[in-house]
């Protein structure tokens, strides 16, 4: 089997959380970028539930696939190459899209790449207009499943995973003190709306794993449980008392207290490693405040800030394609069909054999 | 050419052309079908010597069966239709154990059962098999406690595979009769889990009982 390592044609799947994502890149070129998004069904819950974020999968992935040839303008036949995302995830979503991924290069006769997703949103920036990232680059991948901060010396083949939440993840917390203030699901975009009219120095809430006795042990770590729990009692205590609840306040507070720490740990992650750059990725990138923070702390340090446009920050195939497509520009050999969905996948595995 | 694959038990794959069967694999292993759908596939094009731009159809076994195994199959049975340019043939994966008992006893009734977990089990009822020797639904498949229901004059199956070889001999003869498929949904046969919040949870006592409690 001979493959276009110049500008490989890589489709990727992705269904590690409630996106199911078709992407399709040539070489670091986006040609589609297909999500489809079961959030509305997790909307009456809460929060993602694993089970119907699975059912959604298997419902999105014919018309994405469809929908992502035809924006694309390519026929099947042409692909260089099929990427899927193995892990980390949701195991019996990240499963739908294996099982699709194997199946599909079985049919076309296509190798099979599978990637790590946390790799692949340091990937997706290869696809923006700014050229590629130099390395190494600190990365913070900010969403509803996940919050790490990454070392990346080269994408595929060296990152290391500085930190990460220890309990829920920031755009979790966001979800959760949106419910506690009455406001709908997903929280993260009701919480900047509400903020914007606030003062995000009503209420001092709780920096996670900041004190000095916190940050031996876990200096690039976050923890978002304990501020969640100090808004709902800040919140319950004036409830009881009979008091209106300050909505917007609270909401600047909080937004503040995630945006704060988020950014204070990955600007010190660049500095202590001496790396001028740094990489934001995950859907929470959405949050208009953590990039106007990231900003003001990245200049003041001097140190390079990359975004990648939000689709491509959000949970998307074009960043597993771009990953693969990556990896085969540099040789890498094909992944075996015999690799299975890894809920817990570490970093270090960016390419799973 | 037929590509069948079912994973609503184990994992089982097979190549079946003219009603005949090339090649297949199978597992009662119920804990690992991602990992094992793409080799068993694989291996069967390989062993039949058949490139995959020839499959025409894919039967797919649509459950019922635990959920997360289940979508496996299908998932991977709805992509290589796609890939492929064949089209997807969805049944029911009850449809594949019945001709397996009554392809050699036409006439009889039979009540197949698979387990659901949760001390439940799959059922479905079939009534022979009809002139293109493809089993009858009489009733099912449904989900019931063990032993539930049970009709006198019937035989009964409790499987723990369903194998795509006798899948695809019923997809190749329901395709001869111009028998209809399912839409091609799931057939899960339960509502998704989950626990309904009643909204956010106290972190803290109520202030009334911190005061009665007497704390000054
Ligand atoms: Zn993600």
């Amino acid at each position: 089997m001979t493959i276009n390592s110049e500008a490989p044609l890589v489709l990727g799947i992705e269904t590690s959380c409630d996106e199911t994502g078709i992407g399709i890149v040539r070489g670091r070129e986006l040609l589609a970028n297909v999500i489809a998004s079961s959030m509305d069904e997790h909307a009456r819950y809460g929060g993602v539930v694993p089970e119907v974020a699975a059912r959604a999968h298997l419902e999105a992935l014919r018309p994405a696939l469809t929908e992502a040839i035809a924006t694309a303008g390519i026929e099947l036949s042409d692909l260089d190459a099929v990427a899927v995302t193995s892990g980390p995830g949701l195991a019996g979503a990240l499963m739908v899209g294996v099982g699709a991924a194997k199946a599909l290069a079985l049919s076309l006769d296509k190798p099979l790449y599978a990637v790590n997703h946390l790799v692949g949103h340091v990937g997706a920036d290869v696809l923006g207009e700014d050229g590629p990232l130099e390395y190494p680059t600190i990365a913070l991948l900010v969403s509803g499943g996940h919050t790490s901060l990454l070392l990346v010396r080269d994408l595929t083949s060296d990152v290391e995973l500085l930190g990460e939440t220890i309990d829920d993840a920031a755009g979790e917390a966001f979800d959760k003190v949106a419910r506690i203030l009455g406001l709908p699901y997903p929280g993260g975009p009701q919480i900047d709306r509400a903020a914007e009219s606030g003062n995000p120095k009503a209420i001092r809430f709780p920096r996670g794993l900041t004190l000095p006795k916190d940050m031996d042990k876990h200096r690039y770590d976050f923890s978002f449980s304990g501020l969640k729990t100090a808004v709902a009692r800040w919140v319950e205590v004036r409830r009881d008392a009979g008091e209106e609840i300050p909505i917007s306040d609270v909401a600047a507070s909080f937004r503040e207290a995630v945006v704060d720490v988020l950014t204070a740990k990955a600007i010190a992650a660049c500095t202590d490693f001496g790396i001028p750059r740094l990489l934001l990725g995950g859907g929470v990138i959405a949050n208009a405040r953590l990039r106007e923070v990231a900003q003001q702390r990245a200049d003041a340090a001097g140190i390079e800030l990359r975004i990648p446009a939000f689709s491509l920050c959000t949970d998307n195939g074009a960043m597993i394609a771009a990953l693969a497509s990556e990896l085969i520009m540099e040789g890498a050999e094909p992944s075996s069909l015999s690799f299975g969905a890894d809920s817990t996948l570490p970093v270090t595995d960016i390419h799973v054999h | 050419m037929i590509l069948a694959i079912d994973t609503s038990a184990g994992t089982s794959v097979a190549l079946v052309a003219g009603g005949e069967v090339l090649a297949s694999r199978d597992t009662a292993d119920t804990m690992r079908h991602a990992e094992i759908v793409g080799p068993f596939i694989d291996e069967i094009l390989t062993e039949a010597g058949i490139p995959a731009a020839e499959v025409t159809h894919v039967a797919a076994g649509m459950g019922p069966g635990p959920f997360t195994g289940l979508r496996v199959g299908i998932a991977a049975a709805d992509a290589f239709a796609f890939g492929a340019g064949a089209v997807l043939l969805p049944m029911y994966s009850h449809g594949a154990i019945a001709l397996e008992y009554l392809e050699d006893d036409r006439e009889n009734n039979l009540i197949v059962t698979t387990d659901a977990r949760r001390k439940e089990e799959f059922v479905s009822f079939y009534n022979g098999l009809d002139e293109a020797g493809c089993p009858i639904l009489g009733h099912g498949p449904a989900l019931q406690k063990p032993g539930e229901f049970c009709a006198m004059d019937s035989g009964a199956v409790h499987a723990t595979e369903v194998h795509a070889a006798w899948l695809g001999v019923l997809a190749h003869r329901m395709l001869a009769a111009g028998h209809s498929f399912l839409p091609a949904e799931a057939v899960y046969l339960r509502s998704p889990d989950v626990t309904l919040s009643n909204g956010p949870k106290r972190v803290g006592q109520p202030r009334s009982e911190q005061t009665s409690g007497g704390q000054k």
